[in-house]
């Protein structure tokens, strides 16, 4: 890989394990990791030691610079790192969407001032983060957005409904597009920043198909928002949020660090168990079979994909177009998946509740009708297509969609 | 649309009325919400039954209309656009069924009235495992006792008689037991699409015998399988009927979104796919009502088609929808859910596409 760059990656390996053995609690081993839940708990003792211990370190965020607390390593360096946390069972227990999407925007965006207040404490997990963006008539059309931010002098004041605010109910604060003119479209947008508990914010969850609530409506009622929270220019928001949303669909794609792919068993091994295999080893139902095969190569041209996109990348020019691309291939493949897992289990992969399924039955309902959002939220499906035709193959815009 | 009679528009329009006034999709919900156990809202089986549904297969000798397979299906269209949770397909169209093709005079009169009145709920007990396989049975009757395990039985914690398939000197039969006799024991199942069913367990439970074999067994279940691909195209028109109406109410990039010329060609497709399963389902059950012997490879047909279309539908409803379609408190979760549960039952697309190629010998 062209960023090894003739460092010395094996001392460094030795460093992190050695680093690693020392600070990670032996209890965490093999345990998921408490930020892929969707529902928050009450964090233990060691969960609370090992954040703090790689919160100081800044190995959460190893490619982040030092002067902000991140780990000021190459992204060769990261990639031992996060191989010596998988050798070790660990988790990386920084994350949410402080991690995945403010923090590098805000790295690129922001002003020093910002930079200083906001991204230590992403880096040692202190603040978790929500994003302020679609509203009941501005989901595929976000740039139709209408919450209203008026100048007041020496602050302003936000007024509107935002949804689909993901971990809402958990979150310390929120990067937020808000209208700053109206007699533009795109170019009347802004990005602020505030904390949730700002007077005026109302937060209620929605509960989903899948019978969970991950996701929230945020009413916005005169909350006071501090000038120096601004991002970017006045009216220069739309930049910013492209660019926070192609790190967003990057990892949503699971191109970003493994995401969801391969969680559970696969189609493959639920076969064996629930339809069984023919007397020459094939699975049984030839037709089941057939489309399993297809999910696997297709599953398995994406993550080459992934890779290819990797070393193909120079430098650190972050996410681009192509994460439509990602993000498109790998949530088609992840819902076939979830539908394929149902098919399999047959009658086992209806249940709601109760003991006539097993938990992995029922996770697999569960997971089949929550993963049916990961072709709507972080631009749907068809905005991911609108943005391949028109920025990758350069076709007319007939949408203005972004 | 099958060119109906003249009973057959009465009792379709009955039906859509009915429906659209007594069981909107909000008492679905009403009944989700309850958890009642039986998965249905008995009040309002009673309604159907007083209007002479649970009967429309039934001769008139025994309580019935004797009104035919296309007439049942009409009204279970109906009910399948609203997911109207009742035992109508159970009891009325596949219990019934077994009785009027293999019941014995005596055992006709003891059922058949019971069942066209809805005071008595019957079903089929069939599969063993997490698939439909009904050539696969090790339930036995020995001395007039059933013995073995039932799974994902509709309707099962509702019924007061079980049809079963089981083993008798190594030959498949199909078995009555009575639910409230002895050696019968049920476990509610939970499910996703919130309606009945039950795994059973019989253990030396009291058994009489319906004349038929393993041929019995397949006829009933071509009929059960008919009439359930008629529930899941009018759930499957209804998906895509309020499909269609969001695409031309919501508003996005300041047009409707129906504008667009990519969900437009989607929405062709589904409509496409719903004309033809809708022929495959109305011919399913025409042939039924004629007795004709290409039964078994229209029904496969129609269920292979209607379940890959109602897919296609209940996915598209939620994508089409984009966020709103993810909440609980819209109709589109329904639908997705019960599309993956009726593909199931008695054989989901591969088993039929399948049965298909057997039947014509490759």
């Amino acid at each position: 890989m062209a960023d090894f760059g003739g460092q010395d990656l094996e001392g460094f390996r030795a460093e992190a394990r050695s680093w690693i053995e020392a600070n990670f609690p032996a209890g965490l081993k093999g345990q998921p990791n408490p930020m892929m839940r969707e529902e928050r708990t009450k964090p233990s003792a060691d969960q609370e030691a090992w954040r703090k211990a790689m919160g100081e370190k800044g190995w959460g965020v190893p490619t982040w610079p030092k002067q902000y607390g991140g780990g000021g390593l190459s992204g060769a360096e990261a990639r031992v790192i996060q191989q010596e946390l998988n050798r070790a069972g660990a988790y990386n227990p920084i994350g949410g969407m402080g991690v995945m999407m403010f923090g590098p925007t805000l790295l690129e965006y922001g002003n020093e001032a910002q930079k200083q207040q906001h991204i230590p404490s992403i880096v040692k997990g202190e603040i978790q983060w929500c994003q302020g963006f679609s509203e009941p008539g501005a989901g595929s059309d976000l740039a139709s957005l209408q919450t209203r931010c008026e100048d007041k002098g020496d602050h302003y004041l936000v007024n509107g409904q935002k949804i689909w605010t993901s971990g809402a109910q958990y979150a310390d604060w929120c990067f937020c597009l808000v209208r700053t003119d109206t007699s533009k479209k795109h170019e009347g947008i802004s990005f602020v920043l505030f904390d949730m508990k700002t007077p005026g914010v109302e937060v209620r969850p929605i509960k989903l198909i899948s019978g969970n609530s991950p996701f929230c409506e945020t009413f916005l009622t005169d909350v006071r928002v501090e000038k120096d929270q601004l991002v970017g220019p006045l009216n220069g928001g739309w930049t910013i949020a492209k660019r926070l949303l192609q790190h967003e669909r990057s990892g949503l794609s699971g191109a970003g660090g493994g995401g969801r792919m391969g969680m559970g068993r696969g189609p493959v091994q639920l076969a064996k168990e629930y339809v069984g295999l023919d007397e020459t080893g094939r699975i049984a139902d030839r037709d089941l079979r057939t489309r399993i095969i297809q999910n696997e190569m297709e599953g398995r041209a994406f993550q080459q994909t992934a890779i290819r996109a990797m070393l193909e990348s120079k430098g650190n020019s972050g996410p681009s177009a192509a994460t439509s691309i990602m993000k498109n291939a790998g949530t088609r493949v992840m819902q076939e998946r979830a539908e394929l897992a149902l098919e399999i289990m047959g009658y086992q992969g209806l249940g709601w509740e109760g003991d006539a399924f097993s938990a992995d039955e029922l996770t697999a309902v569960r997971g089949w009708l929550g993963g049916k959002a990961v072709t709507i939220y972080g631009g749907s499906q068809e905005v991911q297509n609108n943005i391949i035709s028109k920025r990758i193959l350069g076709l007319p815009d007939l949408t203005q969609a972004s | 649309m099958a060119v109906l009679n003249e009973e057959q528009s009465m009792l379709k329009d009955a039906a859509k009325s009915w429906v659209q006034e007594k069981s909107p999709v909000t008492a679905f919900r009403k009944m989700r919400d309850s958890g009642v156990e039986l998965g249905y809202d008995a009040a309002a089986w009673n309604e159907m039954a007083e209007m002479g549904w649970a009967g429309v297969i039934i001769p008139e000798e025994y309580g019935g209309s004797n009104f035919g397979y296309l007439s049942l299906g009409l009204i279970l269209e109906e009910l399948g656009r609203t997911l109207t949770a009742s035992p109508l397909l159970a009891s009325g169209l596949a219990a019934s069924s077994a009785l009027i093709l293999g019941g014995s005079d005596a055992q006709k009169s003891e059922w058949l009235p019971k069942l066209a009145e809805g005071s008595a709920v019957g079903t089929l007990a069939v599969d063993e495992g997490p698939h439909h396989n009904p050539e696969k049975v090790e339930a036995t009757v020995s001395g007039g006792k059933l013995t073995g395990k039932k799974t994902f039985v509709l309707e099962g914690m509702a019924a007061n008689v079980f049809v079963v398939s089981a083993k008798e000197g190594g030959e498949i039969g199909l078995y009555l037991v009575k639910a409230d006799g002895p050696g019968v024991t049920r476990q509610r199942l939970s499910l996703a699409d919130s309606r009945g069913a039950a795994n059973v367990t019989f253990e030396g439970a009291p058994a009489e015998k319906l004349e038929g074999g393993s041929a019995l067994l397949e006829k009933v279940l071509d009929r059960a399988r008919a009439g359930l691909s008629a529930e899941m195209l009018g759930a499957a028109t209804q998906a895509f009927e309020t499909t269609l109406d969001y695409l031309k109410t919501r508003v996005q990039f300041g047009q409707v979104i129906g504008s667009f010329q990519a969900l437009q060609h989607r929405a062709a497709k589904m409509f496409t796919d719903l004309e033809l399963a809708r022929s495959a389902v109305e011919a399913a059950l025409a042939a039924i009502d004629n007795d004709t012997p290409d039964v078994p490879e229209l029904v496969s047909l129609a269920k292979a088609k209607m379940g890959d279309t109602f897919h296609l539908v209940s996915n598209e409803m939620v994508q089409m929808h984009g966020g709103i379609g993810m909440t609980d408190a819209h109709d589109a979760g329904f639908y997705l859910k019960r599309a993956r549960a009726a593909e199931a039952a008695f054989g989901n697309q591969s088993y039929h596409r399948d049965r298909y190629a057997k039947i014509h010998g490759y």
